[in-house]
C-alpha cells in the first residue's frame, strides 16, 4: 500500500484523466485508400472552416481550373476555397450544409479533364512569414475535423516562447482511419512536413503522438522520428494508451508536455502548436507542388455501408455519390453522420457536399445507434469521472435549467469541448452534450464569460 | 435518393455505453446475494422471510407512490429492490413482519419518493427507515438472536460490538479481550469472518460482504474512495484509542454494521458526493462520527447515524470540494482578463 503513488491511487479509484474506452470499430484500417472517379459536379460552400466565410470570386458561366480560387475573404481568420474540378461554374447560390446551416456556394460542372489552373506553382518559403502566407493561400484547414485555418495556428505570437510542435496522429474517434492510412501510405510527406515545419518555425522539439492500438503506424512514425535528418534528436514518437478523447488538442498538449492549456486559452499559451498528421503531410506536398487543398481522404463506414473504405474525394462532392461509390446502403440508415460517432454531426440528408474538415461519412442502422431511454439522473457521477475537463455535467445541466449564468461560469462550463464522453457514459441516457451547449448559450445570452 | 429515407438528427455523441440504471441496480443486487445467503444460513429461514417482505413491500410502495403522484413508473430500474434488500439487511431476524412493512414505507415513500425519487433524495432510504424503526421500536430492533437458532423465540444475545463497548479502554485491553474471547462472549475470529455471530441479517458475514464489494468495485459501480476512507478512519481511531490493540480494532471493524454500511450504504449515489475529493471527505466524516459514537457515545453502534448525518452534509461537502476544471485560472488573473476585455 505504502508504495502506491498518488497517481496510481487516483487510477485505482477510477479518477485518472477522464475520458472513456470506446469500441474502435476501425473497419477500414487495412484497406488502401481508393481514388474516387471524377464527379460530374462539385458544390463548394464558402464556409468550410472556423472563422469568416469567403465570398465567391467567380460567377456563373466562368471556366475554372483545378486549384483556382473560387472564394476568398479579406479577413485573417479564414481560408480561401479552390475549385476541386475543372469546368464551368453553373451556379452561385445558397446551399444546405451537413450541419443544417445554409451558406453560399459555388457549383462547378466538371469537364472531366481535371485540368490544373495555370497560375499554380510551388511557393518559395524560407521564413515564417512566407510560410504563413503560403499556407493561407493553400486553403489548408485542420483536416482532423475542427477545420481551424492552419496558417493562423502556425503564425504564433512572437511574444510567446513556442518550443514544441505536436503532430497529432491519435485518431481516437471510432471508425475513422484516414489519419492511420495517411501514416501508412504517405509517410514521406509526413516526414517532409515535420522537418520543414521544424526547420522554418524553429521548434525545440517535435512530438509525434499516436495511440498504441496502431502498431503499424507506430513503426512508420518511429522511422520518421529516428530518421538521419534529425541531427539534434529533436523529433520523438509518443505512444498514448488508446482512450477517447486522447486526440483532443488540450489533452494532447497535456500528454505530450505535461502542460495545461489555461481555460479560454490556446496551445500557444503554453508554447505548443498541434498539427493533425494529414495536415502536416499536406504542407509538405503543397510546398513541393503548389497545388492547394482540393481533395481529401474520407472514411466511409458504419454498419449500413455495403463496402466500407477510405476514399480520396474532391472537396465539394455530394455525400450520396460518395456513399454510392462505396456500394450504397445495405439497409435503411437511421442516422448518417458527418464526422465520427462521438463528435460528428447527424445530417438531415445525403444531398450535402463534403467539406475540407469532413473526415468521415458514417451510416448506422437503428440497432447500431444504441439508443437509451432517458431517465432521471441518479447522481452516479460517471459524467464527471469521464469528463477530461473535470467538469460536473449533471450540475451544469441543473444550473442551465435555472439559467444561472454566473454559476455556470464558476463551474467552468466554457472549457467544455463537447467531446461527448459524459453523454456516452451516462447510464440514464441523458443528452448531456446538448445540455452543455444550452448552458453555453445561457452564458452567451447573459454576456457572461 | 436522400428524400426517401428519413434520417434521425440528434446531438452527438451518436454512440452510448451499454450501462443503464437497471444494469447498475442489478449489479448491486448481485453483489448483495452472497450476504443474503449467509444471513439465511446463519439465522435460518425467517431471515429469508424478512428479506422477501422488505423487497416486496418496497417495490409495492414504489409502484403505488409513483402512481399516486402521477409520475412515470420507476420499478423497472430495480432501485426499490436494492432498498428492500438493504433494509432487510439492517434488521434483526426476529423483527415482527409488520415492522418490515412500516420500514419499507418510511424508506420508499418518505425518504425517497417524497423528495422526487431516485437521484433526488438526500437521505439514504434504508438507513432512514432503520433509524425510524430503531427510535420507535428500540427493543424489537435490538433484540438480536444468537446465530443458528432458527426460531423467533431464540435467545437474544448481545452483539460483538455491545461486548466491545463494555471494555474499559483505560485498562489492559488485551487482557479484557482475551477474557471475552475465552468466555465465548466474543465469537472466534473465524466466526466473525463467516458471520456466526449476533447481529442484523445482512451485516454478519464479512466474507460475503467483501466479496460483494469487490464485485462492485471491479464492475466500476462503486469506487473504493468512500468505503476505503471510511473504514481506514475507523481503524485509525480504534487503533489509537486501544493503544494499538489489533484484535480489538479488527473486531470493531467486523463486529458491527461497518462493512455493510461503508460498502453498500455510504456509497449510495443519490446521497453521497460525486467528486473524488468529496467522496474521501464524506468517508472520513462517516468514519469520525462512527468512531466517536462507538467510543464516547452511549450507543454501541453508530454506522447508520453517521451515514445519515453525512448525507445531510453532502451539499456542503460538494461545495467545499468543488473540483478545479481543466486550465482553471486563479481569480486574480480572471479579474485582470475581465478588465482587459472591458
Ligand atoms: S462534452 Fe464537455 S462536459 Fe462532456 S465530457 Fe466532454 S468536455 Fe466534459
Ligand atoms: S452520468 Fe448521468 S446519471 Fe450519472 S450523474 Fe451524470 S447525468 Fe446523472
Amino acid at each position: 500500500m505504502g508504495k502506491l503513488s498518488p497517481d496510481a491511487i487516483l487510477k485505482a479509484i477510477g479518477k485518472g484523466k477522464g475520458g472513456v474506452a470506446v469500441a474502435h470499430n476501425k473497419l477500414t484500417a487495412e484497406k488502401e485508400t481508393v481514388r474516387i472517379p471524377i464527379p460530374e459536379t462539385v458544390t463548394l460552400p464558402m464556409l468550410q472552416h472556423i472563422g469568416a466565410p469567403c465570398t465567391p470570386t467567380v460567377k456563373k458561366g466562368d471556366y475554372v481550373g483545378v486549384g483556382q480560387i473560387v472564394g476568398d475573404s479579406d479577413k485573417y481568420v479564414s481560408a480561401p476555397i479552390h475549385a476541386s474540378v475543372s469546368g464551368k461554374v453553373i451556379a452561385v447560390q445558397d446551399v444546405k450544409l451537413a450541419n443544417g446551416k445554409m451558406a453560399p456556394a459555388v457549383t462547378i460542372e466538371s469537364d472531366g479533364e481535371m485540368k490544373l489552373f495555370e497560375g499554380i506553382e510551388a511557393p518559395r518559403v524560407t521564413n515564417k512569414a512566407e510560410l504563413v502566407k503560403a499556407i493561407r493561400e493553400s486553403g489548408l484547414v485542420g483536416l482532423g475535423g475542427a477545420g481551424f485555418p492552419t496558417h493562423v495556428k502556425l503564425n504564433t505570437p512572437e511574444d510567446k516562447d513556442i518550443d514544441t510542435l505536436i503532430i497529432n496522429a491519435a485518431e481516437c474517434e471510432p471508425y475513422i482511419t484516414v489519419d492511420y492510412r495517411e501514416c501508412l501510405e504517405n509517410s514521406w510527406n509526413i516526414m517532409g512536413g515535420v522537418y520543414t515545419l521544424q526547420e522554418i518555425l524553429g521548434f525545440k522539439r517535435v512530438i509525434i503522438a499516436v495511440e498504441d492500438n496502431k502498431p503499424q503506424a507506430i513503426k512508420i512514425l518511429k522511422d520518421i522520428a529516428d530518421s538521419d535528418i534529425d541531427h539534434g534528436n529533436i523529433v520523438r514518437l509518443m505512444t498514448l494508451k488508446s482512450r477517447y478523447p486522447q486526440g483532443a488538442e488540450k489533452m494532447m498538449v497535456l500528454s505530450a508536455t505535461g502542460r495545461k492549456v489555461p481555460a479560454g486559452g490556446l496551445p500557444s499559451d503554453v508554447g505548443c502548436v498541434v498539427m493533425n498528421v494529414a495536415s502536416t503531410a499536406f504542407v509538405s506536398r503543397y510546398l513541393k507542388t503548389g497545388k492547394p487543398l482540393t481533395s481529401r481522404s474520407v472514411t466511409v463506414s458504419g454498419n449500413c455501408i455495403k463496402d466500407p473504405m477510405n476514399v480520396r474525394v474532391p472537396i465539394g462532392m455530394e455525400f450520396q455519390q460518395i456513399i454510392d461509390f462505396c456500394g450504397g446502403f445495405t439497409e435503411e440508415p437511421y442516422k448518417i453522420l458527418s464526422g465520427g460517432p462521438m463528435m460528428g454531426t447527424a445530417v438531415t440528408g445525403t444531398d450535402v457536399p463534403l467539406l475540407k474538415s469532413n473526415n468521415a461519412i458514417l451510416a448506422f442502422s437503428k440497432n447500431a445507434a444504441r439508443i437509451k431511454p432517458e431517465r432521471e439522473c441518479i447522481r452516479c457521477g460517471r459524467c464527471h469521472a469521464a469528463c477530461p475537463m473535470s467538469l460536473i455535467p449533471t450540475q451544469i445541466e441543473k444550473f442551465a435549467a435555472l439559467k444561472d449564468a454566473e454559476m455556470l461560469s464558476k463551474l467552468g462550463t466554457s472549457v467544455c469541448m463537447e467531446c461527448g464522453s459524459c453523454a456516452y457514459s451516462c447510464p440514464a441516457g441523458k443528452p448531456l452534450v446538448q445540455h452543455m451547449r444550452l448552458a453555453k448559450e445561457v452564458m452567451r445570452q447573459a454576456g457572461v464569460k | 435518393m436522400s428524400d426517401k429515407t428519413i434520417l434521425t438528427v440528434s446531438a452527438s455523441p451518436h454512440t452510448k455505453s451499454s450501462g443503464t440504471v437497471t444494469g447498475i441496480m442489478l449489479d448491486v443486487i448481485i453483489s448483495l446475494i452472497p450476504a443474503a445467503f449467509a444471513g439465511v444460513a446463519v439465522f435460518g429461514i425467517r431471515a429469508a422471510l424478512v428479506i422477501a417482505v422488505c423487497i416486496i413491500s418496497c417495490v409495492l410502495f414504489e409502484f403505488l407512490s409513483r402512481k399516486i403522484m402521477k409520475r412515470s413508473s420507476s420499478i423497472g430500474d430495480l432501485s426499490a429492490v436494492v432498498t428492500g434488500l438493504l433494509l432487510a439487511f439492517n434488521l434483526p431476524v426476529g423483527i415482527p413482519i409488520w415492522m418490515c412493512v412500516v420500514g419499507s414505507f418510511v424508506a420508499i415513500v418518505i425518504a425517497k419518493q417524497m423528495f422526487g425519487g431516485i437521484g433526488h433524495n438526500f437521505a439514504n432510504p434504508a438507513i432512514t427507515a432503520r433509524i425510524v424503526l430503531l427510535v420507535s421500536f428500540a427493543s424489537a430492533m435490538t433484540g438480536f438472536t444468537a446465530p443458528a437458532k432458527n426460531t423467533v423465540d431464540a435467545l437474544t444475545t448481545a452483539t460483538p460490538l455491545a461486548h466491545l463497548s463494555g471494555i474499559d479502554l483505560s485498562g489492559d485491553i488485551s487482557a479484557q479481550m482475551d477474557m471475552l474471547l475465552a468466555d465465548g462472549d466474543l465469537p472466534k475470529f473465524f466466526n466473525m469472518l463467516f458471520g456466526v455471530r449476533a447481529g442484523c441479517i445482512g451485516e454478519v458475514c464479512s466474507v460475503a460482504l467483501i466479496l460483494g464489494a469487490i464485485y462492485l468495485i471491479l464492475r466500476g459501480i462503486i469506487s473504493i474512495a468512500i468505503p476505503g476512507s471510511y473504514i481506514a478512519t475507523v481503524a485509525v481511531f480504534m487503533l489509537i484509542s486501544s493503544g494499538f490493540n489489533v484484535t480489538f480494532t479488527v473486531y470493531e471493524l467486523l463486529g458491527g454494521g461497518l462493512l455493510l454500511g461503508a460498502f453498500f450504504m455510504a456509497t449510495d449515489y443519490s446521497t453521497s458526493p460525486i467528486t473524488m475529493k468529496g467522496k474521501i471527505v464524506f468517508g472520513i466524516g462517516c468514519g469520525i462520527l462512527t468512531s466517536v459514537i462507538r467510543l464516547f457515545g452511549s450507543l454501541p453502534e453508530g454506522v447508520s447515524y453517521s451515514i445519515l448525518l453525512m448525507n445531510i452534509a453532502v451539499p456542503l461537502i460538494e461545495k467545499a470540494t468543488a473540483p478545479k476544471y481543466f486550465g482553471f485560472i486563479k481569480k486574480k488573473k480572471e479579474k485582470k482578463a475581465k478588465e482587459g476585455a472591458a
